[in-house]
């Protein structure tokens, strides 16, 4: 992959007299100027509101907006009308808990999660099974992080309704087998809900070898704006689904007692979107495509190999998750024996290395992991193998420091 | 200045009146939930003053360092002082706490405040024990 640091401005400021070496795309992408541009160009030159105006600006700013749509379909495989904008992948997640749910879901229902899920993809289920009388219930993992398939096959049955499976954890970086987790809930009617908050900015992923229903990912995580997120859900099963939120936009023809729905995905996107958050994120699937998926993941592989290698050679160090880089995202989680993570993060911080620390929003992972936080570092594609050398070797002084 | 001066690291090594007590007056709890730190400290009251002081927990060294310092700071002292007492006593007693970790260093503070109130509500502090 070609050096894209200089498309990045944030990493030539300092922090705390250091150059700034940022650990936490998982968390939050940093952005290239090539996306900075295009939502600053948007508000320039073509502001206007979407599908109302007949005047030449709001068609202009009609078509940037549905032309980030279609990018995204084709980076997806997808096809346009299903792909919906929301405000990121809780609200993907929460819309179908509701709208999926009040279709789909009925009492004595069950719905199957996995222990690794983040807490977007957990409570909306919980409260939907609340809601419904349903039963929820979670796979399990492997001791090497990974998910327990046979725990999978055990839990699933005739009366599951849904499988929410997270792509790739964010914790322990585990990419789960999507096109076989599809495959055997199929098998059994269950529909398949994917978080991608974690691949699709990571990794080439193609809806139809995934196999799933639906797939929910966010804009910020892979070098775009915050404030926008994908759904992308079958054609059939978005038609049968009611409406998230209602209002403008959404309708079709309206009484005074009653409506009809818009067609797709406009059924979905009620009030005015984020429009130049998504010509922002159309910018950032361009990018990302002009870099190739295939090249991202190379270089992530790469990265993630220095890391886990660099980690587990310092015996002071605890590593969570699958031994295989190519079994797993570009996230690692790790905690130094005898030391609070948050400490970790603070020193690492005085020598300008952003990572993250804390529960990482799956607090029943860490429980089951026994530990009640983790630092994390994560990578991507500005990353370089020097910063990864220079992390492991400010976290030997944080060792020497606190140890 | 440094995050973690000396003062910091001595008490998160050699924690002082670490433990419990056979017969506290009170004994509250209190966490930081996100983090998982827990700070729990025990009180002996005598005359209307802490004849001794007892913590234990778990957490980063910021809040197990200011819990440690804290105990210190306590023993001897009536309880209308500590009433009195603010959070930036603690805070400048630790040496300085950059922002991201306040909450850290104020955990055993807000375990302070839980004590004295539960003492309040039963008034041990009025009838000192016999």
């Amino acid at each position: 992959m070609r050096n894209v640091r200089g498309d990045f401005p944030v990493l030539e400021r300092t922090v705390n007299g250091n150059a700034l070496i940022y650990l936490d795309s998982a968390a939050t992408a940093q952005k290239p100027t090539q996306v900075i541009e295009a939502i600053a160009r948007f508000y320039r030159e073509a502001n206007a509101n979407v599908h109302r105006g007949l005047y030449a600006l709001s068609v202009e700013a009609t078509e940037l907006y549905e032309n980030a749509r279609k990018r995204i379909a084709a980076l997806i495989g997808a096809r346009p009308e299903e792909v919906i904008f929301t405000r990121g992948t809780t609200e993907s997640l929460n819309l179908l808990a509701y709208s999926l749910g009040e279709a789909r879901v009925r009492e004595g229902d069950e719905i199957l999660v996995t222990v690794m899920e983040h807490h977007a993809n957990l409570i909306p289920w919980q409260e939907l099974a609340r809601r419904r009388g349903a039963v929820l219930s979670a796979v399990g993992i492997t001791p090497d992080g990974e998910l327990d398939m046979d725990d999978f096959r055990r839990k699933l049955s005739s009366r599951t309704a849904i499988v929410a499976v997270t792509h790739v954890s964010n914790v322990l970086g585990t990419i789960n087998p999507i096109p076989e987790i599809s495959r055997e809930a199929h098998r059994v009617g269950a529909l398949v809900v994917v978080d991608a908050a974690q691949s699709v900015p990571h990794l080439l992923v193609d809806v139809k070898e995934l196999g799933c229903d639906f797939l929910a990912f966010s804009g910020h995580k892979m070098l775009g704006p915050t404030g926008i997120g994908i759904l992308w859900g079958r054609r059939e099963l978005l038609e049968e689904m009611p409406p998230f939120l209602t209002g403008g936009e959404m309708i079709r023809e309206v009484w005074i007692d009653r409506a009809t729905w818009n067609d797709l995905p406009y059924k979905f996107e009620a009030g005015t979107p984020p429009i130049a958050q998504a010509v922002g994120l159309g910018a950032a699937v361009e990018y990302l495509v002009g870099l190739g998926m295939d090249e991202v993941r190379r270089h992530e592989e790469e990265l993630t190999g220095l890391l886990l290698e660099g980690l587990r050679v310092r015996d002071y160090v605890e590593v969570y998750g699958p031994h295989d880089p190519q079994k797993r995202g570009g996230v690692v989680a790790f905690n130094l024996r005898g030391i609070h993570p948050h400490d970790v993060a603070t020193l690492l911080d005085q020598e300008g290395i952003a990572i993250r620390a804390g529960h990482h929003c799956a607090q029943p992972l860490h429980r089951l992991l026994g530990i009640s936080a983790s630092c994390r570092a994560s990578v991507y594609v500005y990353n370089t193998p020097e910063e990864i050398e220079l992390f492991l070797a400010a976290l030997d002084r944080v060792w020497e420091q606190l140890g | 200045m440094s995050p973690y001066e000396d003062l910091i690291i001595d008490h998160w090594r050699h924690p002082r009146n670490k433990g419990t007590l056979p017969d506290p007056d009170v004994d509250v709890t209190e966490a930081n939930v996100p983090c998982g730190d827990v700070v729990r400290l025990q009180l002996k009251v005598r005359n209307g003053k802490v004849e001794n002081v007892r913590f234990d927990g778990r957490g980063c060294a910021i809040s197990m360092a200011s819990a440690s310092l804290l105990t210190e700071m306590l023993k001897g002292k009536r309880l209308e002082e500590l009433e009195e007492m603010r959070q930036e006593e603690l805070l400048e007693a630790l040496g300085g706490v950059i922002k991201p970790r306040l909450n850290c260093a104020l955990l055993s503070f807000r375990t302070l405040r839980k004590a004295l109130e539960a003492l309040g509500k039963t008034g041990s502090h009025v009838n000192p024990s016999p």
